[in-house]
């Protein structure tokens, strides 16, 4: 059920290089009807570096926004950033089950956290909080060209214990939400295959590598485009498909787009308003080729005519006849 | 009254934390404590003697022993003190081992905390009064439940040792797991020809009476003397006129039910005998499949059966029998896939579990043991094998090693070069577990001779590529990923206990334990018995078990059952419920409460209605005594005068 109102955590991703995730995403959720609010003032989430130095101070610097968060009196944090929600889902973790852990983190704090906020990602809101039928109405657009593969990447949903949100091996909340929005998903394998994350930078070669496994599987699998949740994925997986392209000798020209811009199309927003313009391979071809769903039942109801050249009738005739053979 | 206190050192598991000549030296101060003295093992027969010596010597006329748990030797020490020429309920235990040495470090603390034991023991041996059993009539009938290989041996020995004997099989066929085999370990014995015969003798013995797809509905009473009903679930076929002919499975129209005897590899007739050499030999409808109930149209099958032996409105039915004792042979299940999400969670046909493919291999299995790929029928050149899906891995709850599945992977490797020898095996495992006689001769036999390529590390993921299976794992030994290009994937699944183990475990009042495999008596001494008595465990029910062991199990509890039934008349318990018939008030709040029927209502002659206890039916639980508003019915040897001893005893100061 949807609350009253969430906190909305953007991070330092959604606010640079994942904007076209946050435009997106603030548009889906309005048509949604979830009321959220940014907190003020809000700092680093402590993403990776800081877990790799000291506990403490990683849960301190997540817990510093928590606290923001809590003195507002909100209850759930939406976090579309995987890395940002595990920091906060980490830092919740240790110090509701520890309370030296907890002691020793509000040490560093100027306003201790109470562990009253739980972050969520985006589409767990989605997927639990909106539910598939709230989706599912609101949508006015078909996309019959796109066919997408769902990419969850490492830790929307893992480790178990720590993220509390659908199955850590093979999850299918991204699936049931672009279905429900009318979208066409393959059954893709490698829904939570390593794409590389962070290390682009120190060793870049074998990060091309893992996402040509990732976009060979896609195109295998008959997709078309690529759905994320993860700034860092789509980075991996758009950005660097050039370079993936020329260490590889592939010639992939896949779109990845934020399952958040998908849903924006087929409420029938402009790209515009979903950004569109900021991932790098175009998914021009399905915007161009989007109908309304009346057309999209038309054409559906004028195929199946085209099939079926015989009347209604004898067809229901002949149904009960092979009912009563069989 | 002349109390002795025996403390035993139990060599230093007791005497290590427990200062145990303080303990002595405390509980001679004790009122009522004649003699107090400590002893190496107390338990031994030296010790036992000088139990005895002393009860002579000293005048005893009340034993107390502090050494370990009652339920390790009570009994023992029981008989003792009988042998001293004293009533075996003058004694008393107290528990400073267990309780106390084993898990408090501190020993000034342990020593106070052993004589606060002993105070307690000896306030209440003082109070204790001298109990009587009585005996009363053993019924020689033995149940044994599960018609698999154990149960089947269980039933087989009892039987040929003059015992009648009732097995109960759930499934319309006795067999088991065996029967599905192909082969067995290390031998490569065909399974159904050794099998068999055995089925077959268990259908012939005039000792036997088999009742096949049936179930317990209800047991009652205790050893010697149980009431049991039987569920003969409804076949909707006429056993009695049934002859096996098959034809009704051969005409069925309803080709796509669910066959349970192969695992679902290939779907079988809503009419159907399992297999064929199934006992009893016998046609069964499965209502789910059946148009006749689906449809509410059909009846082929009774049309065409030459003795008419089909009965669409035929209704479960329930008997009614007296035995003595229970074997319990209830055996295993194997987890579901969808709980092994990483290797496809059972969506892909072409990842298969050890029994599937084991159907595969069997010449009497849906593929006439030609082995192919369930997509498309295309006999697989690249097979893999993955030990421990599921087992040993604490995540999904499963911390145990399933015993069986190294020695039947080596097999199938084995017998697949057999079948295609062009083919290569791929094994991929944590840890190569073959202890038994000739077991690893066998595994080292399937990597030299037959070629299967052993990976030492768990695979992590198996997802398809176009037709093929891509297994990815660790080699821990070489420090890499490895990926397996693969035509069929089988899991070694893990070993559970069956579905219905914790519910049949509550019928018969034995324990189970976390994992719902039942609790034997003792883990080493008394491994086919349980804490009840007159219930016996047999094969994979108590834990995961080859088919040598089940055997030996089966054999272990008929020889338990006939030394059981070697007496005409068993001794009962004398610690059970008594009812003050002055004080009680015939609120019969008793009869209500007891969790065994051991109550019943007795009208005296003035015609006042008292409660009476059935000595034999009371477990001695004590919940009637907590229930009893006037404290009138009393366990006896635990009566509230006894406990308040205790507990007085130890809130002296």
């Amino acid at each position: 059920m949807i609350e009253t109102a969430y906190g909305y955590y953007a991070g330092c991703s959604l606010e640079g290089t994942a904007s076209e995730y946050d435009t997106s995403l603030k548009v889906v959720l309005k048509v949604l009807g979830v009321d959220f609010r940014e907190p003020d003032d809000w700092s680093c989430c402590g993403s990776t570096p800081a877990h790799t130095v000291d506990h403490v101070f990683a849960a301190a610097l997540a817990a510093r926004n928590l606290a923001i968060v809590e003195k507002t009196g909100l209850k759930t944090l939406i976090t579309p950033c995987p890395s940002c929600m595990t920091a906060f889902k980490k830092a919740q973790h240790g110090m509701t089950k520890s309370d030296t852990f907890k002691q020793e983190v509000n040490e560093l704090l100027d306003e201790p956290y109470e562990c009253g906020v739980f972050a969520k990602s985006a589409l767990q809101v989605i997927y639990e909080d909106v539910g598939l039928e709230a989706i599912a109405v609101k949508v006015t657009h078909a996309l019959p060209d796109l066919k997408v593969a769902p990419y969850y990447g490492c830790i929307l949903n893992r480790p178990p214990e720590i993220a509390q949100f659908d199955d850590p091996e093979n999850p299918v909340s991204m699936d049931k939400v672009l279905t429900a929005a009318g979208v066409e998903v393959c059954d893709f394998a490698f829904k939570m295959e390593c794409c590389g994350a962070a290390f682009g930078v120190p060793k870049r070669d074998m990060v091309n590598q893992l996402t040509y496994k990732v976009l060979s599987m896609a195109v295998d699998a008959g997709a078309n485009c690529i759905a994320v949740a993860c700034p860092l994925c789509h980075q991996n997986l758009d950005l660097r498909q050039g370079q993936v392209n020329s260490l590889m000798g592939s010639s992939f020209d896949i779109p990845v787009l934020y399952f958040s811009q998908i849903m924006g199309l087929a409420y029938g927003y402009s790209p515009e308003a979903l950004a569109m313009d900021k991932v790098i391979v175009s998914a021009e071809r399905f915007v161009r080729t989007r109908i309304t769903t009346e057309e999209a039942r038309e054409n559906k109801e004028k195929e199946a005519r085209a099939k079926s050249p015989k009347s209604k009738t004898t067809g229901t005739k002949e149904e009960t006849k092979s009912e009563e053979i069989e | 009254m002349r109390v002795g206190v025996f403390i035993c050192h139990c060599g230093n598991n007791i005497a290590g934390t427990i200062d145990v000549a303080k303990v002595a030296e405390e509980t001679r101060k004790i009122p009522g404590v004649a003699y107090a003295t400590t002893y190496m093992y107390t338990c031994s027969e030296p010790g036992q003697n000088e139990i005895k010596e002393a009860i002579t010597r000293e005048g005893l006329d009340r034993v107390v022993v502090a050494a370990c748990s009652p339920r390790m030797h009570e009994l023992t020490f029981r008989r003792t003190v009988e042998k001293a020429g004293l009533n075996r309920y003058f004694f008393e235990m107290a528990n400073i081992r267990e309780h106390i040495s084993w898990i408090g470090e501190n020993k000034d603390l342990n020593t106070v905390k052993a004589t606060e034991a002993v105070r307690m023991a000896v306030a209440k041996v003082i109070q204790n009064k001298p109990l009587y059993s009585t005996s009363f009539k053993v019924n020689k009938r033995v149940l044994v439940i599960g018609g698999g290989v154990a149960g089947m041996q269980a039933a087989l020995d009892c039987a040929d040792g003059g015992l009648e004997v009732l097995l109960v099989e759930k499934s319309p066929s006795v067999g088991g797991m065996m029967a599905r085999l192909d082969k067995t370990f290390p031998t490569i014995d065909c399974s159904i020809c050794i099998l068999g015969p055995k089925m077959v003798d268990v259908a012939q013995h005039d000792k036997i009476t088999l009742h096949a797809y049936s179930e317990i509905d209800e047991i009652k009473g205790y050893v010697g003397n149980y009431q049991i009903k039987i569920r003969k679930k409804a076949t909707y076929v006429d056993w009695s006129k049934c002859t096996g002919c098959g034809t009704c499975m051969e005409k069925c129209p309803s080709k796509n039910a669910y066959d349970a005897f192969n695992y679902g590899v290939a779907p079988t007739r809503a009419i159907n005998i399992p297999f064929p050499q199934a006992i009893p030999k016998k046609a069964k409808i499965d209502p789910n499949f059946c148009r006749q109930f689906v449809k509410g149209k059909c009846g082929v099958c009774a049309k065409i059966c030459p003795t008419k032996a089909i009965d669409y409105e035929m209704q479960d039915e329930i008997i009614t029998e007296d035995i003595g004792a229970i074997i319990v042979a209830t055996g295993y299940s194997l987890i579901d896939m969808d709980k092994l999400p990483e290797y496809g969670g059972g969506r892909y046909p072409n990842v298969i579990s050890g029994v599937q493919y084991e159907r595969l291999l069997n010449a009497s299995g849906p593929t006439s043991g030609h082995i192919e790929r369930p997509s498309d029928h295309v006999e697989p050149k690249t097979i893999v094998f993955v030990s421990c899906a599921g087992s040993r891995d604490k995540s999904i709850g499963i911390p145990y090693c399933s015993n069986f599945c190294c020695m039947y992977i080596a097999k199938q490797a084995i017998l697949t070069k057999d079948h295609i020898p062009d083919s290569q095996s791929y094994v991929f495992y944590m840890d190569i577990r073959s202890p038994g006689k000739g077991y690893d001769e066998f595994t080292r036999r399937a990597q030299e001779e037959y070629g299967a390529k052993y990976v030492r590390g768990r695979v992590s993921r198996i997802y398809p590529k176009g037709k093929k299976m891509v297994v990815r794992g660790a080699d821990t030994l070489l420090g890499t990923q490895v990926e397996v290009e693969a035509d069929l994937v089988v899991l070694g699944t893990a070993v559970v206990s069956t579905p219905d183990a914790a519910h049949m475990a509550e019928k018969l009042h034995i324990s189970y334990d976390t994992f719902g495999f039942y609790v034997e008596s003792h883990p080493k001494l008394r491994p086919v018995e349980t804490n009840t008595s007159g219930v016996f465990l047999a094969g994979a029910c108590q834990g995961p078990k080859d088919i040598p062991a089940s055997v030996s199990q089966g054999s272990a509890a008929a020889s338990k059952v006939q030394a059981l039934f070697s007496k005409d008349m068993l001794e009962s318990d004398p610690a059970v419920a008594r009812v003050n018939m002055n004080t009680c008030v015939g609120c019969l709040k008793c009869v209500k409460t007891c969790p065994f029927g051991a109550i019943k209502e007795k009208e005296l002659r003035d015609g006042t209605v008292k409660a009476e206890v059935i000595e034999t039916v009371c477990a001695g639980c004590g919940v009637c005594t907590a229930t009893c508003p006037c404290g009138a019915i009393q366990l006896q040897h635990f009566t509230d005068n006894q406990l308040l001893a205790e507990v007085n005893a130890i809130c002296q100061k």
